[in-house]
């Protein structure tokens, strides 16, 4: 770097543009404030999703299918008028906070619905618990939502991380597996998913040989499953979800694993995957609080009206977006729309029944779903359900929960 | 670990090396050659997956998909060079950091654009689809056998192409010395255009072979670059040679990293901080020779 | 005499114009230019590396993380910790970072330089990332903001947004005095050498590499300040926060704003975010969300200024401010 510089004219010009920053900032805070405009009457839903990256078919499928209940029950939440304001989260935790604060603060919505990504919740959480906000989570099942970071403002349609994989540690007994390496991207939804096993597993009589794992959202298997191969367990337990679910169910095909070791895992190892993943998850067995086929006619006729609406099938993120909005209708019910009535809104999520087409559930006293666990297997592109693992689960138990009554 | 399961992860180590080599070739021959810093480079391993996965549906298989699609890079490589790389030969490093650094993120967004922002798998030719047994109950992908071998066979035909051609040297004298080239009557410009669109299409082949086992999504290229600049410091700026050296070593050594497990004093260091690993070794080989394995001393 | 007294009243006015944004902007506008003033402080920081000692470091963020984390682990679960002993440590722990590193890096220049800071700040990238320090990938929580207590008197809340946005406006005034104090004192002058020709300078007697340092170990500790007041304001500190993203992100505002300059990566950081958020912000055209697609036109705009403005903004600022003036024999 050559540039020789002139101090004092280069102070000059500094000072000067000092001005203009100042300048600069004044105008801009004043501008946005004068021009925001608040659309009188209607309801601001916020629907924070990650829209790309490894995870976006996950927030379209919400989206989709949140958007659908709504239109099934009249277009409107209690009698108003819906505006929808989307923002992607890159399922970056980073910036998590920073996005929920901007949704708000600026464009102050009535209502906060996301997201997908356990480390972004978080985020989203600690701004939702500061600002009273009402609240549903439609996917991610960081334990801390509904325990230590509860609040009454705070609802889940989903799971907890571990409440899907727990069943499946009496499953791997049931199926005289004894011990068992996990494997699972190590952030908050897979360590606790794995916990969830390893609790119900060792409580049977099971043994974990090793825990591996992979930073997210890395999909690159092939040192692992070398691994695994040569520590021949009995049983290997994994979470993946997304494009890495269906990338390593590839790759443990291609490594010739499939059929040499029983692949054990929560159902988001194969739900919203199985068309790209071909033969490679054909058998697999999983558990999960939804399955495509559940034969029910509430199930059949939210199918149908999905795959009409927008030319996909879908699947557990689809159905937990739908009981979203399915538990904000009953809440806006309640008040005839008036979103200023916070604590009967909240009163009257606390004791809904949703109707869903995982069949009906109600929240449990730390505002998480207590639902029944089905077992599934993959047939062709669809999860049969092959049965029940396990009724009405409320799990974790929330012990570090407490809410303020 | 047992003998076996040893050579086995050497295996994954030299492969995984092999394919960073192919990626990393290309920013080293363009650093090296024409001076020019390309923070974009991993968009173009992205570029070129995507091709990969977009062709291969159009045309119904991956051979024919590779074959446009390096044609493809190659013009788009000449284009970006004429219409914006050739006017930082003169500019600071830091001006050709931040121009590409911009052109990350108009590719990231085209790639949006275009393609859209889901995550994509390409189908293994058929003929590559088996899997060789190796042990019991290991098998080895002969998809995987068959991009190191294709990485191979393009090391040597590089290696001849700059040490055996008029190209080649060309090229070789460009890098000594521009003006003297371009005194001599040779047009050195298109020297540089050359390079660069082979630089580009080196990344983007590489997208494309590797795209049936690893994954194709949003953001792909990011990590490639980290792990290309890391490949491209420790073998030598300018280095094909050591560009090949330091990739088999850190595929050896992120391979291994994974698996081994090391603790001293009761503190849990592999495969914990299997991450950092790389860097180290980077940390390590700069502090001990600064200018690379295979650099030349600046 | 004229332009000393311009300058004066320049300074007052940007100064005025910056404590007026908490009267009349909204909540979201006060924090967005405490992030924007937080950013200022960590980009001029770099500013003294890259444009003043001629260090161009891909890894300063390592330190604007560190601090952050330092705070998260200090700090007790659900209550405050005392902003006065946390801070002072948050920035310590910085330097000392940057101490050890520095003293390793500084080895190198050139390309390799560059290299070598970001091979290091990838390392601690990954000892957070990777290991059960601070919460792995997800990063950790700081609940409750430092807490302003002196032996029982509270003089400020930072609880507060507009108490907050005072703080850091004084800090990032106090940042850019001290700097402009350093660099135009002996020390200053002797880097501003050290940039231009080392050889030279070593050649008089100079120990060029105890300069250095400290100035790697100065930009540190401002880095760590800078870092330990964004882990306040959101209370997230993850380990992107010491990516090399972040490294980079910082270096854009650096050279957008005009290297050397001090007040010019500070314009920088102001105009990166603000592009950033009016880029998102903006709506639909003609059936294509333009907003989703924002990074399209921020990265156009690095890319123009990159091959248009060889001194980032400041030298456009200074070109219009000399047309304007009219030098002798003008030209248009």
């Amino acid at each position: 770097m050559s540039e020789k510089r002139n101090l004092t004219a280069g102070r000059r010009k500094f000072l000067q543009d000092g001005a203009a920053l100042g300048g600069a900032a004044a105008l801009t805070g004043l501008v946005p404030s004068i021009a925001l405009a608040q659309g009188a009457g209607k309801i601001k839903v916020g629907l924070m999703l990650p829209y790309t990256g490894t995870f976006a078919q996950l927030g379209l499928g919400i989206t989709n299918a949140f958007k659908l209940a709504i239109e099934e029950n009249g277009g409107k939440l209690g009698g108003r008028d819906i505006e929808y304001v989307t923002l992607d989260d890159e399922s970056d935790p980073a910036k998590g906070a920073d996005n929920a604060n901007r949704l708000v603060n600026r464009d102050k919505v009535d209502v906060l619905v996301g997201t997908v990504h356990s480390g972004v919740q978080m985020g989203m959480v600690k701004i939702a618990k500061e600002s009273g906000v009402l609240h549903i989570i439609p996917n991610a099942g960081v334990h801390a939502a509904t325990e230590q970071l509860c609040a009454p403002n705070i609802f889940r349609t989903s799971f907890a991380n571990g409440q899907p994989a727990y069943p499946m540690g009496k499953v791997a007994i049931d199926k005289g597996i004894k011990n068992v390496v996990t494997l699972a991207w190590k952030y908050g939804a897979g360590e606790e998913s794995v916990a969830g096993f390893k609790d119900n597993f060792t409580k049977n009589g099971g043994k974990i040989v090793k825990e591996l794992w992979l930073p997210f959202p890395n999909v690159e298997f092939q040192a692992l499953l070398t691994e695994i191969a040569a520590l021949k367990p009995e049983g290997v337990y994994v979470f993946f979800a997304g494009g890495g679910a269906a990338k390593f169910l590839r790759d443990w095909q291609a490594a010739g694993l499939k059929g040499k070791i029983p692949l054990l895992g929560a159902g988001f190892l194969t739900d919203g995957v199985l068309e790209a993943v071909g033969t490679a998850a054909e058998g697999l067995e999983t558990t999960l609080h939804y399955g495509d086929g559940i034969d029910t006619p509430r199930n059949k006729a939210f199918r149908l009206a999905f795959a009409k609406a927008y030319k996909m099938q879908p699947d557990v993120y689809a159905v937990q977006g739908y009981d979203a909005a399915l538990l904000l209708v009953a809440g806006m019910k309640a008040v005839k729309g008036d979103i200023g009535k916070k604590k009967e809104i909240i009163a009257a999520m606390e004791k809904a029944e949703i109707d869903s087409p995982r069949g009906k559930w109600r929240m449990s006293a730390a505002h998480n779903p207590i639902q029944d666990i089905y077992l599934r297997r993959v047939v062709g592109t669809e999860n049969k359900v092959i049965g029940v693992a396990q009724r009405a689960l409320d799990y974790p138990p929330a012990s570090m929960c407490k809410m303020p009554r | 670990m047992d003998f076996g399961t040893f050579l086995i992860q050497l295996l994954n180590g030299v492969q995984y090396g092999l394919l960073l080599f192919l990626v990393a070739s290309g920013l080293t021959l363009v650093f090296g050659i024409m001076g020019v810093i390309n923070i974009a480079h991993g968009s173009f391993y992205m570029v070129g997956a995507y091709l990969a996965w977009s062709l291969s549906e159009r045309f119904g298989n991956l051979w024919a998909a590779i074959l446009v699609g390096v044609v493809l890079s190659v013009l788009l490589g000449m284009f970006l060079e004429w219409l914006l790389i050739k006017r930082l030969y003169a500019r600071d490093h830091l001006y050709q950091v931040l121009l590409t650094y911009g052109l990350i993120l108009v590719f990231e967004e085209l790639r949006s654009l275009v393609w859209g922002d889901d995550v994509h798998g390409v189908q293994v030719p058929a003929i590559l689809e088996g899997s060789i047994p190796l042990t019991e109950n290991l098998a080895y992908p002969v998809v995987r056998l068959w991009i190191s071998a294709v990485c191979i066979a393009l090391a040597i035909g590089m290696y001849l192409l700059i040490q055996r051609t008029r190209i080649g040297m060309m090229i070789r004298a460009g890098a000594s010395n521009r003006e003297m080239v371009q005194s001599l009557g040779f047009n050195i410009q298109l020297v540089y255009r050359i390079v660069f669109a082979l630089g580009i299409a080196l990344t983007a082949f590489a997208g494309m072979i590797a795209a049936p086992v690893s994954s194709v999504f949003p953001g792909m290229g990011n990590h490639v670059l980290i792990i290309c600049f890391v490949v491209v410091v420790i073998g030598g700026i300018g280095s094909v040679k050591g560009a090949m050296v330091a990739a088999i070593l850190i595929g050896l050594v992120d391979t291994f990293g994974k698996v081994v497990h090391v603790e001293i004093a009761g503190v849990k260091l592999l495969p914990e901080l299997a991450g950092m690993t790389v860097y180290l070794l980077m940390a390590a080989v700069l502090l001990w020779r600064p200018e690379g394995i295979f650099g030349k001393r600046l | 005499m004229d332009k000393r007294k311009l300058a004066l009243v320049t300074l007052f006015a940007c100064l005025a114009a910056l404590a007026v944004v908490p009267f009349v902007a909204e909540k979201f506008y006060i924090q967005l230019f405490t992030k924007i003033l937080i950013m200022g402080i960590f980009a001029m920081s770099l500013d003294l590396l890259i444009g003043y000692t001629g260090l161009v470091s891909f890894g300063h963020a390592a330190y604007f993380g560190t601090a952050g984390y330092v705070l998260a682990l200090v700090s007790p679960q659900y209550q405050a910790a005392n902003l006065f002993t946390t801070l002072p440590l948050a920035m310590g722990v910085s330097a000392v970072l940057a101490l050890v590193i520095g003293a390793l890096v500084l080895r190198t220049s050139g390309i390799y330089f560059i290299m070598v800071t970001l091979a290091f700040s990838q390392m601690l990238f990954y000892l957070f990332h990777d290991t059960k320090i601070a919460g792995g990938a997800d990063g950790i929580y700081v609940y409750v903001r430092p807490a302003a207590d002196i032996l029982g008197w509270k003089p400020f809340d930072l609880e507060n947004v507009v108490h907050l946005y005072f703080v850091v406006l004084a800090l990032f005034v106090g940042v850019f005095m001290l700097l402009r104090v350093v660099l135009k004192s002996l020390f200053g002058r002797v880097i501003d050498g050290i940039r231009i020709n080392e050889h030279r300078m070593k050649s008089l007697g100079y120990p060029t590499f105890r300069y250095k340092l400290a100035c790697f170990v100065l930009a540190g500790a401002l880095a760590g300040l800078a870092g330990y007041l964004a882990a306040i304001q959101f209370g997230v500190v993850n380990p992107d926060m010491m990516a090399w993203h972040a490294s980079g992100s910082v270096m854009m505002m650096v050279i957008l704003g005009g290297m050397g300059t001090l007040v010019g990566p500070a314009l920088g950081a102001m105009v990166m975010m603000l592009l950033e958020l009016g880029f998102q912000s903006l709506p639909e055209v003609g059936g294509i969300n333009i907003g989703k697609h924002w990074q399209l036109l921020m990265g156009s705009f690095i890319v123009l200024v990159a091959l248009l403005l060889p001194y980032g903004l400041m030298g456009l600022i200074g070109l219009l401010a000399r047309r304007k003036q009219g030098d002798g024999a003008s030209h248009g």
